[in-house]
């Protein structure tokens, strides 16, 4: 693929003496991909790879032509962990404003960031009184700060009300439109239907890759879960 | 290096100290309320107040600053934070220079209170200036800060954090000559005693309180500060991109 946002080659992974990823490849392009696939399946790690924070045993990420992690890539990658990483003693906009000065963006970028995640109201809360789900926002409008060319976001619709998981959704398809490379992890395989195109794992391997369509037609179901659980038995 | 990113870490870092009130009222007065006992302490003992009270000058904001910032610091590698923020444009050093900096002004704030309480309330009787008193006392907390930033790398909870605190704090404060002179010290322990920080720190401040000639004050300061910077560049080494 002439247009890959990412290409892994060869990735091998090993934690705590477990292999977790093991010669994987893997090319994504602009758009919505969904990275589906069992807790504990190797989700995060690829991601902290794509992103440069996962120390790898072997292979390589190349992510828009650079080596992921490498300095040109840092106001270029979104990145949001599970666990939100927002400061909670910092209200949502201090939270921002600090970002937005690290990335060197400007005060129009934080009131964005804030609305896009609809936390308007909420913008002078301290994080830490916010709930999970609002936490999860702003840890998600910090990094839509940089207007970034790929954003790597793990599990960020976990426990949002289905409206605001439709916004959201909404709202990645909305950055990929503008020609960015949304990837985004999900232990929810109804999430499935939502993308442009999916990557199913599971113990570490990638079972399949393609359009949502494509992977239900070629296994013959109606929905991605019975798909998945035809792939895995072919597989066995 | 930029000074962009240095002085967002340093603003935040403040504003996080502003909003625990708690903290903030900890870190300005509980130094100047220690030097008030140890007045009272002396009270009918004679000079000894004006002999240890420059010492403790140069000690407390050192603790102090070691156990904010070991603890600060580990609870940004736990939540993801720093992470987050290496994966941004944010040199390692930006990120260690933003704390020594937000530190250092708490700290110049700290001494100028327990500096100006001391010698105006208390009558701490000084030979040397009351201005290089203060700058003393900021560098130490710098240096606090700097080997709090260093240690936290080495401790995973915040318990085993406030540890390290005995570990590397204490000895320091036995060996620096405040309770024995260093002079007298067995061979080995004035030797140790030489190679640790605190004991120039202590050693200028005594001078000052003793005497207004400043070249040896200021030679103590270089080292202090010198240990400070090993301990920041130390500090940027443990801090790392990627982590298994």
């Amino acid at each position: 693929m002439m247009n890959s946002t990412i290409e892994v080659r060869g990735l091998t992974v090993v934690r705590g003496g477990r292999p977790v990823l093991t010669d994987l490849d893997l090319d994504v392009g602009p758009g919505v991909t969904g990275l589906l696939g069992p807790s504990g399946c190797g989700k995060s790690t690829l991601l902290r790879a794509l992103v440069g924070v996962q120390r790898v045993a072997g292979g390589t990420v190349t992510v828009l032509g650079e080596e992921a992690g490498s300095a040109p890539l840092r106001d270029r990658v979104g990145y949001v962990t599970q666990a939100a990483s927002v400061y909670d003693d910092l209200t949502v906009a201090e939270n921002l404003r600090f970002f937005a000065r690290v990335l060197g963006v400007d005060a129009d970028a934080v009131e964005r960031a804030i609305d896009a995640v609809d936390l308007a109201g909420h913008r002078d809360a301290v994080a830490g009184r916010l709930s999970g789900g609002q936490r999860s926002r702003v840890s998600l409008a910090v990094a839509l700060l940089g207007a970034p060319d790929l954003l790597v976001l793990d599990e960020p619709t976990v426990g949002l009300d289905p409206v605001l998981r439709r916004d959201l959704w909404e709202l990645f398809h909305g950055i990929a439109a503008g020609g960015a490379t949304v990837l985004v992890s999900s232990h929810v395989m109804d999430e499935a239907e939502r993308c442009d195109r999916l990557l199913l794992m599971r113990e570490g391997r990638v079972l399949a890759d393609d359009t949502p369509d494509a992977i239900k037609q070629r296994a013959g179901t109606t929905d991605v879960e019975t798909a998945f659980l035809a792939l895995v038995e072919a597989a066995a | 290096m930029s000074p962009r990113t240095t002085l967002a870490v340093a603003r935040r870092v403040l504003t996080q100290v502003r909003r625990d009130h708690r903290t903030l009222a900890m870190l300005l007065v509980l130094p100047t309320l220690l030097m008030t006992l140890l007045w009272w302490m002396y009270q009918d003992a004679g000079p000894q107040f004006d002999r240890l009270g420059p010492a403790l000058l140069a000690i407390f904001p050192f603790i102090v600053m070691f156990l904010v910032t070991s603890v600060t610091t580990l609870r940004e590698r736990s939540s993801g934070t720093l992470e987050r923020l290496l994966a941004m444009p944010m040199g390692r050093l930006d990120f260690l220079l933003g704390y020594a900096v937000a530190f250092g002004v708490v700290a110049a704030a700290q001494s100028a209170i327990a500096v100006g309480v001391s010698v105006g309330l208390l009558r701490l009787e000084l030979t040397g200036s009351v201005w290089l008193l203060a700058v003393v006392a900021v560098v130490d907390a710098v240096l606090g800060t700097a080997l709090g930033l260093f240690v936290s790398a080495f401790a995973q909870t915040e318990f085993q954090a406030v540890q390290f605190m005995p570990a590397v704090v204490v000895p320091q404060i036995l060996l620096c000559g405040l309770l024995v002179p260093r002079d007298d010290m067995p061979d080995v322990l004035g030797a140790v005693s030489d190679v640790l920080p605190l004991s120039y720190a202590v050693d200028a401040m005594s001078h000052l309180g003793a005497s207004a000639s400043t070249g040896q004050v200021w030679r103590d300061l270089a080292v202090v500060a010198g240990f400070a910077l090993a301990g920041l560049a130390l500090g940027a080494a443990t801090l790392r991109r990627r982590t298994a």
